[in-house]
């Protein structure tokens, strides 16, 4: 296989990656913005764990017949950042609740209008 | 025993007593749990800089792995000086907070604020403690999560809106670096910071360092609010609780500046960062162009901690300024600047919060005869104000003085040039202040306004002292600063 395919885990990382980045710019709507920053995350997990693999390599779980195993630290590091994501989109959908109890809205725009016309 | 695992205690202290002081539930029983935890990570931190400043850099093994398997606490000079700042200013706002929360703060959130507060000042130390670079991403995400909860805690509704805005910024910011470090991590297949100092040396040529680069420093570039990207900065410190804008406006920031230190210094090296890559150019651009932007539009502010914000973004790029000559007075410029900006930040916003305290604003409105009704306040943001200028006998002096040495010495005289033409800048927006405050009346309202409360005052004067104490006894601070920026130039790419 081509190498620039060969490597699709790649693409597949970039293309999420700008999805993702999108959104975030792209989208009034506070809810949109956070699932644009969740895709944006996932393509960084993907990135990890891709790199983690060895080509022919096992589950690194210790075994006589295995010789090659893939590198586990990646996943280990991924784990960590999986939770600080959820800890962020649950930080952000709870300032979303806040925002749609003092504004009634969660419209970027229709946010800005009511605080100028303070 | 504990003088052993002190570089551990530094971080470990306040992350624990973070719950503590949520189960507490009483506002004034987290603040005295908080408080004191500010004085013990305090004394920890003067007793890592004395322990640096004789025996040289420590190393310590968390939970006794060997690097560059387990995680490394690594404390230089540089470090330990901004690990100082950071436990000092956190324990003097800390001292001022049960009255300014009190007053700003809903009961039941009170103790909220202290946890976030403490969770804060946890990630921040351990994100300038740390030896271990994906170890700084996580510290860093501790930091910026409290900050938000933080910001949101602010009474106005803009608040809220603030802190989205920071949360969404603040974590585009972070991503980027995990892909950073991410990518370094294939290429060198390590995350000690020594060892990746090792292993980038021969890699100068490859693609995927460079991109490892390009995205850290876009990423640390978000969280210190270098322009353009400070956008997330103004509201949330001008919405912010006061205690909330005086802790971050003096430390968030620096530890950023920190990081990019670390970054492009030990990591990178030198030679890659300003020979293979353009940064030289690059931060010295968009450092002159935050101090004119951040002080221009600050001169344009009504809402004063908006405007004390803007200046904000002006006085990171003064830091970035002197980064960029990558000199050893440039650097010491920096680490200096680093030092003294985070006093006068602090005690501006900690006298911003005793006016808010008795007159419930800080619009310019607010400070109309403020010299005669809170004379003490008004001359705590009168020096806080010269400081910001550069006047000398101030610290903001020493660190201007250094900045402008630094250019002469690159032979850049345009840009010593700029750098006091933007020192007239902040004269404009100090002075509306000063005029405001001194030579209009106040209406009968504002007349009524007495003086802020000692509990305020002190910790405010407290800041404004070590202004001008530092800014005449310079040996202390420029000699860590020079020592710092010595260790910083010959970090990058030794064996």
């Amino acid at each position: 296989m081509s190498s620039t395919l060969g490597l699709y885990n790649y693409w597949i990382v970039i293309f999420l990656m700008m999805v993702g980045f999108y959104v975030v710019i792209a989208h009034g709507n506070l809810i949109k913005k956070v699932v644009g920053l969740n895709i944006f995350q996932t393509s960084v997990f993907i990135l990890y764990i891709t790199m983690g693999k060895v080509d022919g390599g096992a589950a690194p779980i210790l075994d006589d017949a295995v010789t090659v195993y893939s590198n586990p630290l990646p996943h280990v590091l991924i784990l960590t950042a999986i939770v600080v994501g959820v800890a962020t989109t649950a930080l952000a959908l709870a300032l979303i609740v806040r925002i749609r109890e003092e504004y009634g809205t969660v419209e970027e725009e229709e946010i800005h209008e009511q605080d100028e016309s303070l | 025993m504990i003088a052993d695992n002190l570089p551990a205690l530094q971080v470990v202290v306040p992350l624990l007593a973070a719950p503590l002081a949520l189960m507490l539930r009483r506002g004034i029983y987290s603040w005295l749990l908080a408080m004191l935890t500010c004085v013990v990570t305090l004394a920890m931190s003067i007793a890592l800089l004395s322990e640096v400043m004789s025996g040289g850099t420590i190393t310590y093994r968390m939970g006794g792995w060997a690097p560059p398997w387990g995680i490394q606490y690594y404390v230089d000079t540089v470090n330990a000086f901004v690990l100082l700042i950071v436990a000092a200013i956190g324990t003097v706002v800390m001292a001022a907070a049960p009255t300014s929360v009190a007053s700003e703060v809903r009961a039941d959130k009170q103790s909220l604020f202290y946890t976030a507060y403490l969770l804060c000042l946890a990630g921040l130390l351990g994100i300038v403690i740390t030896g271990d670079a994906f170890n700084i991403f996580v510290f860093l995400e501790i930091s910026s999560l409290s900050t938000y909860i933080l910001v949101s805690l602010g009474n106005d509704r803009r608040a809220l809106t603030a802190a989205f805005q920071y949360l969404i910024m603040g974590t585009i910011g972070a991503t980027f670096i995990l892909i950073g470090v991410g990518l370094l991590y294939m290429s060198t297949g390590t995350l000690n910071i020594q060892d990746l100092a090792m292993r980038l040396g021969p890699l100068s040529e490859s693609r995927t360092v460079q991109a490892a680069f390009a995205f850290t420093t876009v990423g640390i570039s978000l969280k210190l609010a270098l322009f353009p990207l400070h956008l997330w900065l103004p509201n949330s410190y001008a919405y912010a609780p006061s205690i909330a804008s005086a802790f971050l406006a003096a430390t968030a920031t620096k530890v950023a500046v920190y990081v990019m230190l670390r970054f492009f210094f030990t990591i990178f090296g030198i030679e890659f960062s300003y020979e293979v890559m353009p940064l030289g150019t690059v931060l010295l651009v968009l450092a002159l162009l935050a101090i004119f932007a951040g002080s221009l539009v600050a001169i344009f502010q009504d809402n004063i901690k908006r405007l004390f914000a803007y200046s904000s973004v002006a006085q990171i790029g003064y830091m970035i300024l002197g980064i960029s000559f990558a000199s050893q007075t440039g650097l010491t410029a920096a680490i200096l600047h680093l030092f003294n900006h985070a006093v006068m930040k602090g005690s501006l916003f900690l006298a911003l919060g005793a006016l808010f305290y008795r007159t419930g604003g800080v619009n310019l409105a607010n400070f109309r005869g403020l010299g005669k009704t809170m004379p003490w306040t008004m001359m705590a943001i009168v020096i806080g104000g010269l400081s910001l200028i550069g006047v000398p006998l101030t610290v903001g002096f020493v660190s201007k003085w250094y900045l402008v040495l630094a250019a002469l010495e690159q032979g850049m005289w345009p840009v010593a040039f700029l750098v006091l033409a933007g020192s007239l800048l902040a004269v404009i927006y100090v002075w509306k202040l000063v005029e405001a405050a001194y030579f209009q009346s106040p209406d009968d309202e504002a007349a009524a306004v007495r003086e802020a409360p000692l509990a305020l005052l002190i910790p405010t004067w407290v800041l404004v002292i070590a202004n001008i104490y530092f800014g005449i006894d310079t040996s202390l601070t420029v000699g860590v600063a020079e020592t710092a920026a010595m260790g910083l130039l010959s970090s990058g790419g030794a064996p």
